[in-house]
């Protein structure tokens, strides 16, 4: 005799479970459109007064929504509005999102589901980058061929001008003499700290300057290169320990190209901290087994470090000074807030704002900028290719 | 991985497309986005209605709406600013929204080309104006200004420069003097010197000042990446006093070359006074790399004055030393009772009394009636009453009463504009920016540091930076 089952359907929803998957799209839909509305709201000139007056007339405060309206509100309370609208619709507004598309994608089948959701996640990610990011690149190199005078004059400017001619010329210099500066610098201090007693003291200190902006060290160092008429006081430090020893004050800042190296010396130290933490750590990491073996063989320190450590860790290296080199190419603010490029300080970017801004030379500006980007895009090249030997990446 | 990548390269192309597609030329970004659709950006219509948009203002038609400034004053000249259009946004009940921005040259090239310009703004350089003027940006105010009156009302340099091919651009709203040179008061008296009246008195008071022991000239010209602009002011004044005023004209328009020798004589002249041993204070290594409000600095130390004259423009007070324990901090010396200034003397009779003066105009973006009212009203007397009974202020209008100017140092520029015979703008801002603001001040950095011995060097290299027309 057969036995009978009763036929088994698909699973029954619950309530829960049925409000959680109509809710959450419906949710993400909302925060959307909040999102959209804030930026809206946030771009006028008095949106917090605005607010404001709206919550206490909803809430029926008539008398302070008035005081608001005849005397507006601090201006550090508007600020702090503002702050906290712009966190709100941030976080949550986001997080919903990302809750709601998620939730949305699962309703498909496997198949789908799995072809869609890595773009949820990545999605906004990747559009914000398209955005601001691949969509103004390739409008520059437009606006490089077209404006102005065209491919021929606006690069030919960019080879022949004396002053962006002295710029390309202290950009390599900057790279050469930071990048260098800075990693051997690191490297040194990294295999020197190693033994130490108050390791992570002396790292601390090392590493400090990195935690300042650029204009702040670019603001630090100004002062410290300050120059006064011999015989007057001395205000800063490097001049002060020059006339020490009886010398006439020198203008660092002022003479070329000493001024130069002073601004190169302000980017490695602020850039040895972090090719030091970089390469300690690589340090650390090496095989004690190897060095032991090297020392009884009966290698010298200094055979050991040159021979065995720096080709071992020979990838992070290659990492910090792909990195620095990054950001030394990008040099702007040091040069901007010490000498506005006066002096033979002048580097590319700097030269690509005056340009732009006060020149209102855009073709100039914009070919300026694609030089930049094509002398960075071989360090990339190599930085990505060290990675992927690393181990990183696929 | 196949089909990851067409996915990439898909998206990338079609941002690549997009990007393409607005590489529309800076010109439409320009224009003004809120334009009413019945007035053209260029050459506006006269509004309808009865009367100017200044009538109109000040019948109530305009009340509620806003009117957005920008410009670089801040902090006190805000407040003087501001207290300028006051009673006028009272009176007519337009909202006049003021932002000042010192590095406003960014903020407003970012803003007009993103199509988000102010109504009005403040611009220094004719040069500028010009640039946005050729972008399309501006609107043309010989649409609804009277030109013929402001022509007549003001002093006629400051229309010709604000108009592009016979339209006017810009409307100018304050003047600044530079021929004066400042000193010290009861220090000249106590050491028995007297005001110059021509330029061998200058020269034979900065020697007796030598002989007596001190050093008679306060120049610095350290400015950041506007280092420089300081001699060229110097070269200015020199050439106006040593060549005809056409000279003067054909250079800045480049028709005669940059280092014509009118221009090369001017500069040898500045170099006497600058480069001659013990002139200046600090020497050349200071000129270029002490910062331009502390020029004045060593004029008030404790000891006496270590330098006696200063030619400098009359908004130098608000650098000189003062108390920094309150807040605003407390200027510790007057204009007037501490440091007066004289007029530069002349060098040759024959070019009489000449003035180099520079100006802020202001330009107007956004083609709205209001805007038009607002801009009619800064070109009224009582538009700059309030700064210029606060100090510090001169208007290049004619029609303002002479009584208003009665506290130093506005009395003494009124005066010396008086008794000139012709005023000049400054050259650097009024030849194209690159010059200008470019090479121009680039070639005085070299030309001080090199103790103006390759003044030939520095004036062919700027003649040869100048665009080609």
């Amino acid at each position: 005799m057969t036995t009978v089952t009763a036929p088994v359907g698909p699973p029954r929803v619950g309530p829960v479970q049925l409000a959680r998957r109509i809710l959450a799209p419906v949710a993400a839909m909302a925060a959307l459109f909040a999102i959209w509305w804030s930026i809206g709201f946030l771009a006028q000139p008095d949106a917090p007064t605005t607010l404001l007056i709206g919550l206490y007339d909803a809430v029926g405060l008539r008398g302070e929504a008035d005081a608001i309206r005849a005397y507006g509100i601090p201006s550090i309370a508007s600020k702090l509005i503002l702050g906290v609208v712009a966190l709100l619709v941030g976080v949550i507004g986001v997080w919903v999102v990302y809750i709601g598309a998620n939730a949305a994608a699962e309703r498909l089948g496997p198949d789908w589901r799995r072809r869609v959701l890595p773009w949820v996640f990545i999605g906004p990610a990747l559009l914000l980058l398209g955005v601001f990011l691949v969509f103004p690149t390739v409008s520059t190199v437009g606006t490089s061929l077209t404006e102005g005078g065209g491919l021929v004059e606006n690069f030919g400017f960019v080879f022949s001008d004396r002053d962006t001619l002295i710029a390309l010329r202290n950009n390599a210099l900057w790279l050469l003499l930071a990048t260098g500066g800075s990693v051997a610098l690191g490297l040194v201090i990294a295999t020197l700290v190693d033994r130490v007693r108050r390791e992570a003291l002396a790292k601390t200190f090392i590493f400090l300057p990195l935690a300042i902006s650029m204009v702040g060290a670019a603001v630090i160092w100004r002062f410290v290169y300050a120059w006064q008429p011999p015989g007057q006081p001395q205000i800063g430090i490097a001049n002060a320990a020059w006339t020490a020893t009886g010398s006439d004050p020198v203008a660092w800042l002022q003479v070329a190209p000493l001024n130069t190296f002073a601004l190169i010396l302000i980017m490695v130290w602020l850039q040895t901290g972090f090719a030091m933490v970089i390469l300690s750590a690589a340090i650390k990491g090496m095989p004690w087994e190897v060095i032991e073996a090297a020392r009884i063989d009966g290698a010298r320190e200094s055979q050991i470090f040159f021979r065995v450590v720096v080709p071992m860790i020979r990838g992070s290296i290659i990492t910090v000074a792909t990195t620095i080199a990054i950001a030394v190419l990008k040099v702007f603010d040091i040069v901007f807030v010490t000498t506005g490029g006066r002096f033979e300080t002048e580097v590319v970017a700097n030269r690509m704002f005056t340009e732009f801004f006060r020149f209102r030379n855009f073709g100039h500006a914009a070919a300026l900028a694609v030089v930049l980007f094509v002398a960075v895009v071989p360090i990339m090249i190599i930085n990505v290719r060290n990675l992927r030997r690393q181990g990183f990446g696929s | 991985m196949r089909h990851r990548r067409y996915w990439a390269w898909t998206s990338v192309l079609a941002l690549v497309l997009s990007a393409c597609a607005n590489q529309a030329p800076a010109a439409t970004s320009g224009e003004s986005t809120d334009a009413e659709p019945s007035a053209p950006v260029a050459g506006s219509e006269p509004p309808t209605g009865e009367g100017t948009a200044l009538e109109r203002a000040e019948a109530g038609e305009f009340d509620g709406t806003t009117v957005e400034i920008l410009a670089q004053w801040v902090e006190a000249e805000a407040d003087n600013f501001e207290g300028n259009l006051t009673d006028f946004a009272e009176r007519t009940g337009i909202d006049i929204n003021y932002e000042g921005i010192t590095d406003y040259e960014t903020v407003l090239n970012v803003r007009v080309e993103g199509g988000n310009a102010p109504d009005l703004a403040q611009i220094a350089q004719p040069g500028l104006m010009r640039s946005f003027q050729e972008d399309g940006a501006l609107v043309n105010l010989s649409g609804f200004m009277d030109v013929g009156q402001l022509r007549s009302d003001y002093i006629e340099s400051f229309i010709d420069l604000a108009s592009v091919a016979g339209d006017l651009y810009g409307l100018y709203y304050k003047a600044d003097l530079k021929s004066i040179v400042w000193y010290p008061n009861e220090a000249f008296t106590d050491a028995g010197y007297e005001v110059p009246e021509t330029w061998d008195d200058l020269m034979a008071l900065t020697d007796q000042i030598k002989a007596d022991g001190s050093t008679p000239w306060c120049m610095t010209q350290e400015h950041g990446d506007a280092t420089g602009w300081v001699a060229t002011d110097w070269i200015e004044d020199v050439l106006l006093r040593t060549a005809p005023i056409e000279t003067y004209d054909a250079w800045v328009t480049h028709e005669i070359p940059f280092d014509d020798p009118a221009i090369a004589n001017a500069a040898d002249i500045v170099g006497e006074v600058l480069f001659t041993e013990g002139n200046v204070y600090g020497g050349s290594t200071a000129i270029n790399a002490t910062f331009v409000g502390d020029a004045q600095n060593p004029m008030f130390a404790e000891g006496g004055p270590d330098c006696w004259l200063h030619k400098q423009a009359a908004w130098i007070p608000a650098f000189w030393p003062a108390d920094e324990s309150t807040d605003p901090p407390t200027p510790l010396f007057t204009p007037g009772e501490d440091s007066s200034f004289f007029y530069l003397p002349p060098i040759d009779e024959e070019f009489g009394r000449p003035v180099l003066g520079g100006g802020d105009m202001f330009v107007m973006f956004n083609d709205r009636p209001e805007v038009q009212a607002v801009l009619e009203f800064l070109a009224t007397p009582e538009a700059a009453q309030h700064w210029i009974e606060a100090g510090g202020f001169v208007s290049p209008n004619n029609t303002v009463p002479q009584e208003w100017y009665s506290a130093y140092p506005s009395s003494g520029l009124a005066e010396i504009l008086n008794e000139a015979d012709a005023l000049r703008f400054d050259a650097s801002d009024t030849m194209p920016a690159s010059v200008g603001q470019g090479t121009f001040w680039s070639g005085m950095i070299e030309w001080i540091s090199a103790d103006g011995a390759n003044t030939e060097e520095v004036l062919a290299e700027i003649e040869d930076s100048w665009p080609a027309e």
